[in-house]
């Protein structure tokens, strides 16, 4: 009796499913390849969670793209691994996806940009786009950029800029410690903060130089030892997910009293773990302006998420950006095919939820936009992060003319 | 570098203590019953889980004894009415099942309690520098737990040299047959050892939620470590696991400190490349970035040159 129930549910399942795929014709299918398990889950179910409700809040709920087109999201499970990458990347493009979206760990990304460009040399007839939202090796927009690479975010080395504007007025700080992931990204932080360091701030001392392997150190109280003996004043790290909260605990733990100048240092575990230690002393470079809210619309979009996800925050703001804007692409090209979406992609302007104005540089495809410094504290805080009462707050901005790079970008463009 | 010496040996050793925790319990559950458990590590999630989620609720001090108490009686209900229906098909059956058990927990706690890392914390009672040596501090909360290690160490080489049970269950080890032939209870020893052993590893993941992190991939991230312990210092032996948790914890501790490679090495006698040499990036590889690699170097060397550990008796 109890298996007939259960065969007979199976059954209704699937004819349900079956009819939910009849119904939806005129839904596209858009790809999210992250990390959904491993020790950066946390980020990867995050972007999904983000991805899916800016689907609904931008084109869904508006009765989709193209008079009528709606999106739909897949969550493939890439265990944050580049080799795992390509084969979810077949993977959704045998789902019949032509977008992809990736974006933690630039490993992964550079490995996708590769899948994507053989891909789509091989099949003209079915290209694929590939949305980047948070993978910023320089690289993937300067040497190794690609028509088929589109980056939401602005590169390691325009956040390391804006950085050291701020660490370039700050005379208290004499001797720095970088330290970072032993990949790509991490690389790229530490050849930027050199770099640029040693145009602004040459008198500075760069007192270590560190790389740990990534997702593998549990307790950092070792390279937080060598920190505090060092005497930094300051320290400069691109660490995000599980690397940072536990980089952040340990620092809290021994008692470091440097500054620290991040990258990722907020959401997901990070800002509860830092709690009232890090007040005043933890920074974080990124887009990100929730405190002081914008403008009017970008409250509404925060309020929105948060009745539908208490307990979650948003963490990754420009995802709206790159739906919203990627839908806006759809529709001027009056097509939801990857090539046509790439050519109104390039050089589209658009004003973001909060009020500020972004451009997609065509040049390289890398989004164009001011860079706020924010810091962690729990004073003025109306979005808080992990519902801990403390959250970043904008300490100042960086426009966007002035984080605008060059590039060595020479960008090949199908005919 | 004197105060890198110091806090490397301090945390070198908490660290390896708690290694020892967890694999204890493994070596234990291994030397009685055959079975090599690779769910262990799960139970020390399940332990950093409970704990989080009953000092979340009723303080930290009840979660240190519930959170290992429900652990080890989970621990002691599978054994009872999975693995030993399990055991009649063999070892490679109970194998599977401990692999699959792992992946199973893993998917529960993600289902429970979401991707994640929870905010756990230690006691508010422990949240102070117990000293400061040259300007870095010492947390209490690394020596309680420190003393918890060093408590249960003492206590199982108790139990199992100075007790009648310690004696049952060494006998039972050894001569199961004939222990059953005695009047002992056997299956019992087995289910109360495999409980006793989740427990433990339960424990230590009450104590290291807050220091290690609780998140999902726990159990992943600790769970081959582990096993390195307890090959290394021989399947079986106490003795052994002590050893190569203190070995392992601080040398790799010690590896993180020391900004060496291999390129510094070469200078001093005298040998040097230039830096567009093609093994360039081999030569300055640093001490701290192979790190993490060293424990399985080691479990490498010791199973060619001596494949039953440093203290095992059998080859295994």
């Amino acid at each position: 009796m109890f298996k007939k129930r259960i065969i007979a549910g199976i059954f209704g399942l699937a004819a349900m499913s079956a009819g939910a795929s009849d119904a939806s014709a005129e839904t596209i299918k858009l790809a999210l390849i992250e990390g959904l398990s491993g020790p950066f889950a946390a980020n990867g179910q995050a972007a999904l969670r983000e991805y899916e409700f800016a689907a609904d809040y931008f084109i869904n709920s508006k009765g989709g793209v193209n008079g009528g087109t709606k999106v739909e999201f897949l969550g493939l499970d890439n265990k944050t691994s580049p080799k795992e990458s390509l084969i979810q990347l077949k993977n959704a493009i045998g789902q019949g996806a032509r977008f992809v979206f990736q974006g933690n760990s630039s490993g992964v990304a550079h490995a996708i940009v590769d899948g994507v460009n053989k891909h789509n040399e091989r099949n003209p007839d079915e290209k694929v786009l590939y949305i980047n939202y948070a993978a910023v090796d320089p690289a993937l927009t300067n040497d190794s950029c690609s028509f088929w690479h589109f980056r939401f975010d602005p590169n390691a080395d325009q956040k390391m800029f804006a950085i050291t504007e701020v660490i370039a007025k700050r005379a208290d700080i004499k001797k720095i410690y970088l330290i970072g992931q032993d990949y790509s990204f991490g690389k790229a932080v530490a050849a930027a903060a050199r770099l640029y360091l040693s145009q602004k701030r040459p008198d500075i001392e760069i007192v270590g130089d560190e790389l740990h392997p990534i997702g593998k150190v549990k307790d950092f109280t070792p390279y937080v030892t060598k920190i505090k003996a060092s005497g930094a004043d300051a320290v400069i790290t691109g660490n995000w997910g599980s690397d940072m909260v536990n980089l952040a605990r340990a620092s809290v733990d021994v008692g470091v009293t440097a500054d620290f100048f991040t990258y990722y240092a907020a959401g997901t575990g990070i800002t509860a773990a830092i709690g009232e230690a890090g007040k005043n002393r933890i920074r974080v470079v990124s887009e990100d302006h929730r405190n002081p809210p914008g403008s009017s619309a970008w409250i509404d979009y925060m309020k929105a998420f948060k009745a539908k996800y208490p307990e979650n925050d948003l963490v990754y703001p420009r995802v709206a950006t790159a739906i919203a804007m990627l839908a806006n692409a759809m529709n001027a090209a009056k097509s939801t095919d990857p090539q046509k979406v790439a050519m109104a992609l390039e050089g589209m302007e658009y004003t973001r939820l909060d009020g500020t104005k972004v451009k997609m540089r065509a040049s390289d495809h890398q989004i164009q936009m001011p860079l706020n410094i924010s810091v962690h504290t729990n004073e003025d805080i109306t979005w808080d992060y992990d519902n801990s009462g403390y959250g970043t707050h904008v300490e100042s901005t960086i426009p966007a003319d002035k984080v605008e790079l060059p590039t060595s970008c020479k960008m090949e463009r199908p005919s | 570098m004197l105060e890198i010496t110091i806090f490397s040996l301090l945390n070198g050793t908490v660290y390896g203590l708690l290694l020892f925790m967890l694999s204890s319990g493994l070596t234990l559950i291994f030397s009685m019953m055959g079975i090599l458990n690779f769910a262990h590590a799960s139970f020390y999630m399940l332990g950093a889980y409970f704990g989080y989620t009953i000092s979340s609720h009723i303080g930290f001090w009840p979660g240190l004894i519930f959170a290992p108490l429900i652990v080890g009686v989970m621990g002691a209900l599978l054994e009872r009415y999975a693995l030993r229906h399990v055991h009649k098909h063999g070892h490679v059956a109970e194998l599977i099942f401990t692999f699959g058990l792992a992946f199973l927990l893993e998917e529960l706690t993600q289902f429970f309690w979401g991707t994640d890392q929870q905010a756990y914390k230690g006691p508010s009672l422990l949240d102070f520098p117990l000293f400061t040596l040259f300007d870095a501090n010492f947390p209490a909360y690394k020596a309680f737990m420190l003393l918890i290690s060093i408590g249960i160490f003492l206590g199982l080489l108790l139990v199992l040299t100075r007790t009648r049970v310690g004696l049952i269950i060494q006998a039972a080890i050894t001569h199961p047959n004939m222990v059953n032939m005695l009047g002992h209870n056997v299956p019992f020893v087995f289910m109360a050892t495999f409980g006793v052993g989740t427990a433990l590893a339960g424990l230590a993941g009450t104590i290291a939620g807050p220091v290690m992190g609780t998140y999902p991939g726990m159990a992943h991230d600790l769970g081959s470590i582990v096993f390195v312990v307890v090959v290394f210092g021989g399947l079986g032996s106490l003795a052994g696991a002590l050893v190569a948790s203190l070995m392992i914890g601080i040398i790799q501790t010690f590896a993180v400190g020391l900004n060496y490679s291999v390129s510094d090495f070469l200078v001093t006698i005298g040998v040097s490349f230039p830096a567009d040499h093609f093994l360039h990036d081999i030569w300055t590889m640093t001490l701290p970035q192979v790190a993490p690699l060293i424990p399985y170097l080691m479990l490498i060397l010791i199973l060619i040159f001596r494949p039953m550990g440093l203290f095992g008796t059998r080859e295994t």
